[in-house]
Formats: C-alpha cells, sequence, structure tokens
C-alpha cells in the first residue's frame, strides 16, 4: 500500500496555508539587544503565562482541575485564564481538533498577540489519539499539523499535574533555567497532624 | 534663592502632588491586583501565587512588565485614533479625583470648594471611555459590553448622587476637608446608614466590579469592551480600574467613615492621620474584593432593577427625612 495522503491531512495542509500561519513574521527584532534586560524580559514572560480559556474536549476538564485547590495552577502565575484571545499568552489545545472546530483554532492562534506559547494537551491533540485509524474522516491528526506546538502533553487525558510539569517546562523552553525555585520540601515528620473530626 | 523664586510654592507642590499621585495610583493597583490573587486563592482553599518573590509579592510587577513586552495588536477594521484614545481616558479621569481627596489635614492637593462635584463630574468621563473602546473596537461584543457599562453607569449614578446629598445637607458643604471636620464627634455611617449602603452598592456597580461586573461578563461577552485589546491598553484598563476602586472607597471613607479621624490622636497628626485614613480605605477594598470572590454575578434586568426601583426610591426618601430633620 503506498503512502497515500489522507483526506483530512490535505485539508489541514490547505487550512494552513490559507491562514498563512508559518511564513508571518513573529515578534519584530528590537534594534539593540540588551543581556540583562533581555534576561529580566524573559523571566517575566516564563512566570506570568496567562492561557487562553478555550477548553475543546474532556482534556479541558482536567485543566479546569488544575485550577482548582488541589492542584493550583495559580502557584506559577498562570491561573489568569483570559477569556479573550487578544490577553493570553499560550493557547493550551486541549482536546480533539476536528474539521469544524480547525478553522476556529487556527483564528485563535492567529489572535494570539507574539510572543505566543501553544501546549498539545492529551493524545488526540498529539496525534489524533484514538482517532488515528484508516477510516478517520474528521479528526486532525495531531495540532501540530495545523499550529507550531511547543509542549506536547501526552495522556488520556492528562492529569492536572501533568499539565503543570508541562508549563513548567514551557518556562524552561522561554527562560532557559527551570522555574520555580526548588519547592519546600515537606519533612512528613515535623507535618503537626490535625486532629480529625469524622475518623472513618 | 533667586533661582528658586522662579517657581512659586503653588506650582512646586503642585508638581510634587502630581508625581506622588501617579506613582500611587500603580502602587495602589500592584498591591491590589496581589491582594485580590491571594484573597481569591485563599477563599477558595488554595495558596495562589507562591513562586516569585517570598509568598508572590513580585508576581504583579512582573505581569506589568509582561504586559509591556506584549505585542500591540491593532485590528484593521477598528477606528484607530479612538482606538488608541480609549485606554487613555479610561485611565486619566482615575488620577484627577485624587487631587481632593484629604488623605489627611495636610496631605492634600487641593481643597476644592466643590470636592464632591469635582469628583462625581470627572469620574463620570470613564463611561465615555468605556463607550468609545467599546464603539471603536468593531467588535460586536465589545460594543454589547460597551452598551451595559453606559446603561448600568447611568442607572447607579442617581442612587449615588442622592445618598451624597443625604450628607451634604447634614454639614452644609462640598469641601472634602469640611465634611471630614463635621465628624470630629460623630461618624455619618451612624447617622446616615442607609445611605451609606446605598453609596457602597452603587460604588460596587459603578466600578463595574462583580457581582456587577456585566460590562466584562466572561460567559456572555468574552471580556466586553477590552475584548480587541492587548499588552498595555489592556493594562490601562485594569489600572484605571483600580484607581476608580480606591476613589470610591475613599468617597465611602471622606462621607461616612469619618475620614482621617482615627480612634485616639497620633503624634503629628496632620501628617500621621494617612494612617487611618488608608485603614479605612483598604478595610473597604478587600470588603469589594472579598464580595467579587463571594457572590455570583446578577442578570442585567436584575441589576437595572435594582439601581431604579429600590436604590433609587430609597434615597429619596433619605434625603427627604434628612432635609426635614435637618430643618426641624
Amino acid at each position: 500500500m503506498g503512502e497515500e495522503k489522507k483526506s483530512i491531512d490535505i485539508f489541514a495542509e490547505n487550512l494552513r496555508a490559507k491562514y498563512d500561519i508559518g511564513s508571518k513574521e513573529m515578534y519584530p527584532a528590537p534594534l539593540a539587544r540588551i543581556e540583562a534586560l533581555d534576561k529580566l524580559l524573559k523571566f517575566c514572560q516564563a512566570n506570568s503565562i496567562w492561557p487562553l480559556t478555550f477548553g475543546l474536549a474532556c482534556c479541558a476538564i482536567e485543566m479546569m482541575a488544575a485550577g482548582m485547590a488541589r492542584i493550583d495552577i495559580s502557584r506559577y502565575g498562570a491561573e489568569v485564564f483570559r477569556p479573550s484571545a487578544r490577553q493570553s499568552d499560550l493557547l493550551i489545545v486541549s482536546g480533539t481538533v476536528n474539521k469544524k472546530m480547525a478553522p476556529a483554532v487556527l483564528t485563535l492562534y492567529d489572535q494570539i498577540p507574539a510572543p505566543k506559547w501553544v501546549i498539545a494537551m492529551g493524545n488526540c491533540a498529539i496525534s489524533g489519539g484514538p482517532f488515528a485509524v484508516k477510516e478517520n474522516y474528521s479528526v486532525i491528526e495531531g495540532v501540530d499539523k495545523l499550529i507550531p506546538v511547543d509542549i506536547y502533553i501526552p495522556g488520556c487525558p492528562p492529569r492536572p499535574e501533568a499539565l503543570i510539569e508541562g508549563i513548567l517546562k514551557l518556562q524552561e523552553k522561554i527562560a532557559g533555567v527551570r522555574y520555580p525555585f526548588p519547592q519546600r520540601k515537606i519533612d512528613p515528620d515535623k507535618v503537626k497532624k490535625k486532629p480529625q473530626l469524622l475518623s472513618i | 534663592m533667586d533661582f528658586l523664586s522662579l517657581f512659586p510654592p503653588e506650582f512646586i507642590r503642585i508638581i510634587i502632588s502630581s508625581i506622588i499621585i501617579v506613582t500611587f495610583i500603580f502602587v495602589n493597583a500592584i498591591i491590589m491586583v496581589y491582594l485580590e490573587r491571594k484573597i481569591a486563592g485563599h477563599i477558595q482553599r488554595r495558596p495562589g501565587p507562591m513562586e516569585v518573590g517570598p509568598h508572590g509579592i513580585l508576581q504583579t510587577i512582573i505581569d506589568g512588565i509582561k504586559l509591556i513586552t506584549k505585542q500591540l495588536i491593532i485590528p484593521t477594521d477598528v477606528n484607530k485614533p479612538l482606538f488608541r484614545l480609549a485606554p487613555l481616558l479610561s485611565f486619566t479621569p482615575s488620577i484627577l479625583p485624587f487631587i481632593v481627596i484629604p488623605f489627611s489635614k495636610s496631605f492634600q492637593a487641593r481643597d476644592l470648594d466643590l470636592g464632591i462635584v469635582f469628583i462625581l463630574a470627572i469620574s463620570a468621563i470613564n463611561v465615555l471611555a468605556l463607550l468609545v473602546a467599546g464603539w471603536a473596537s468593531d467588535n460586536k461584543y465589545s460594543l454589547f459590553g460597551a452598551m451595559r457599562a453606559v446603561s448600568q453607569n447611568i442607572a447607579f449614578e442617581v442612587p449615588i448622587l442622592l445618598s451624597i446629598l443625604s450628607v451634604v445637607l447634614m454639614t452644609n458643604t462640598f469641601s472634602m476637608q469640611g465634611i471630614v471636620a463635621a465628624q470630629n464627634k460623630i461618624w455619618f455611617v451612624l447617622l446616615q446608614p442607609i445611605a451609606f449602603i446605598v453609596y457602597f452598592i452603587s460604588g460596587l456597580a459603578e466600578t463595574n466590579r462583580a457581582p456587577f461586573d456585566l460590562p466584562e461578563a466572561e460567559s456572555e461577552l468574552t471580556a466586553g469592551f477590552h475584548t480587541e485589546y492587548s499588552g498595555m491598553g489592556f493594562g490601562l484598563f485594569f489600572l484605571g480600574e483600580y484607581g476608580n476602586m480606591f476613589i470610591v472607597s475613599s468617597i465611602a471613607t471622606v462621607l461616612f467613615l469619618g475620614g482621617w479621624h482615627g480612634p485616639f490622636p497620633l503624634p503629628f497628626g496632620d501628617f500621621t492621620n494617612i494612617i487611618w485614613f488608608m485603614i479605612k480605605v483598604y478595610a473597604l477594598l478587600i470588603l469589594m474584593v472579598q464580595i467579587r470572590w463571594t457572590y455570583p454575578r446578577v442578570r442585567f434586568d436584575q441589576l437595572l432593577n435594582l439601581a431604579w426601583k429600590y436604590l433609587i426610591p430609597i434615597s429619596i426618601v433619605n434625603l427627604l427625612i434628612t432635609a426635614v430633620i435637618v430643618k426641624l
């Protein structure tokens, strides 16, 4: 069986060409580059990543859980889910991108002001996941066929901790250093045990 | 000495006070955003920003620097001059009222005879800024948000005025220092509790804070009037909002909570009474933040009914009763 392109791949290629994503100049080069200032700006960009409120499928549930009490993405300054693409830095593609959603994903990516980053969260966004079969006609097999992706988080769906690890990796990619500073290790012997009201 | 005499003391005073005011607005916004994120976190049983600086103290500054580095997008179809003007128009009116706010007996840029009227007149410009932003953005969500902002602000301007008037009837002056001086025996919150509550609710609505943040309701309108603004344009709207919150709280402090009067006198009271003023204002601001993270957003008809059906009649009756008692 020869390498025949799937119709969905051709669709993705055409769409990408139509939106002209790869060829655009992302960020105008500065007139003068001062290393210390550059480092400071990178530090700031890495530590205040505002994601777009954009959920596609079940991975979005895990993305919401990452903002809640147990995991709390806000420790790293990334809890500001902006509703408008113009004010966000990060597009978390959390779920299946199908034929009908693809133009919306591209438009949203286009609307985010530079510098911008993309996280592909979950197997569907990475490679099509369970939909990457021969008969597939509607699911884009990997969002990187549409837009450039910085971080891939595997899992079906990935746990919220995995999303946090992805954001830390993204910080490492932006600033070159792994932020945050080492977490305070809690010694289990020194922790005072609270009296439990209900002992089950 | 000759060099100094070129500048009259009043001129130097104006320059120094304006520098202090602008600095203070930025510092206040930084503090308030940090407080808001921390309080929101703790209300939801999570720590909030933790990693940048001890307990995330530097988080807001870093966010600000990041906002400055973002690309400024001006969409092709917008009305460019108006689009660029709107953030400035929203930020500037939040500076001017600081001129008449009496932080203490000596910490005041100018004691105008019509201090409160001046503040009300200036803060009405903010509505115009929101309308301009929504109109110029060429975006249906922005336009909806702007329209909501205008109708909401017009509705709640009336109870604010009426509740302020009932205080002014008692003091017989519009000057901020005069109103504070009239409260050296008893705070007006005890004499005018209804006016205080009406003023505080209307102030929340006037600054577009939750539960009245309908102009930027995320679930319906994306981000409301600042949908199309990126980078520092959005940042200026935010600064303006926090400046307005501070102004609303400080008017409440001056009119109802005794201004810079404290429970006991401090040494160098003319200057150090600023501490009492700040404590009261920040207590009100923290109350506003707590309200935002406790109550869900109201529906738009509920919001306007609250203003026209309840707050305005209540404050009119309150004003009439006050007038009768003052005249007796």
